[in-house]
């Protein structure tokens, strides 16, 4: 089944494959809530036309096969770091959102006082 | 990849997805509530798409349906889509004069390439014997209302062979496309214990 573009409906996700994202009982599974949010950020920007979903698919292929080379043991892979990782990139290229937008929305981020009330993991060194 | 400097010394992913989505809302790239629909809608909407992905090609090809109520397996595996538990699959088709739904009333038997692994109810003792015993009843408790003039045929998937159900086309989607049509096909649809419903 080939690639829609612009298609609002979920059916060109991958079942199968490299790039093919964690499912149970064939619906998706998110582990943390950044994960879903990642997910529903990338489908948004792919339904209003920001890219097409080829052009992420590379990415992420390219990201999973990165961390493959990176981590030969295959431990702790996590699926949903490799997508961050492949949407990133992709909107760095593309100038959506470069890396030094990026670093300084970091920066303000940290900035913000401890209890400020967000949803970060302090999972630093995933 | 690896010595992408991009990827090196970030903060945790939490921060770094919160830090893109706040950029893309800033910017209207993005709308936040369009943002929690999808989410909503794949993770508890999207069924077992290899399945679905069969229903609606079987639904717009007749060549295609043809073959599949010929030979399961192989049917399925022209969409790309077999493996273990799929060695023998049967397609039974429903209309509007019969109703069919699947069960294994030794184990939990169940067509993994087309539907993922089953479903808890599926494999809970009371579905096992009242699906047999007392199909209508147990449907109708299920959500699926039959209406007496249809006949239901139970399925008893073996150690061989694994049955798939073909929904009923909802009316009203003459219009719609091969992937729309998927989006519609639910797990349960394809077990018997549901019908599709029209958007």
């Amino acid at each position: 089944m080939s690639v829609v573009e612009g298609d609002e409906l979920p059916v060109h996700l991958d079942v199968a494959g490299a790039a093919a994202p964690p499912r149970l009982n064939g619906e998706l599974v998110f582990t943390e809530p950044w994960e879903s949010r990642v997910f529903g950020v990338t489908m948004a920007l792919h339904q209003s036309g920001a890219f097409v979903w080829d052009e992420f698919k590379d990415q992420l292929i390219a990201a999973i096969g990165g961390w493959e080379a990176a981590h030969p043991d295959g431990q702790d892979y996590r699926y949903y770091r490799c997508w961050l990782d492949a949407l990133q990139h992709l909107l760095a290229d593309r100038r959506i959102v470069t890396t030094g937008d990026l670093d300084h929305r970091l920066d303000a981020f940290a900035q913000r006082p401890a209890d400020h009330d967000h949803d970060h993991d302090h999972d630093h060194d995933r | 990849m690896t010595a992408d400097p991009r990827t090196r010394d970030l903060p945790g992913p939490a921060l770094r997805a919160e830090a893109l989505e706040s950029l893309l809302v800033e910017r209207q790239l993005i709308d936040p509530k369009v943002v929690d629909g999808l989410i909503n809608r794949y993770a508890h909407d999207v069924g077992p798409l290899n399945g679905a992905k069969v229903v609606a090609k079987a639904w717009t090809d007749p060549e295609y349906k043809a073959r599949l109520l010929a030979d399961g397996t192989a049917a399925i595996a022209e969409l790309g889509f077999s493996g273990p538990q799929g060695e023998h699959i049967v397609i039974v088709e429903n209309d509007t004069d019969l109703h069919n739904v699947v069960v294994c009333t030794l184990c939990s038997c169940y067509p993994w390439p087309v539907l993922g692994l089953p479903p808890a109810w599926y494999k809970d003792p009371a579905y096992r014997a009242r699906i047999v015993r007392e199909p209508r009843t147990l449907l109708a408790e299920m959500g699926l209302t039959l209406d007496e003039s249809v006949k239901i045929q139970v399925w008893d998937s073996s150690s061989e062979v694994r049955y798939f159900v073909l929904p009923q086309r909802p009316p009203g989607t003459e219009g719609l496309s091969e992937e729309e049509l998927a989006a519609l096909v639910t797990r349960d649809a394809m077990v018997g214990v549901a019908e599709v419903a029209a958007p």
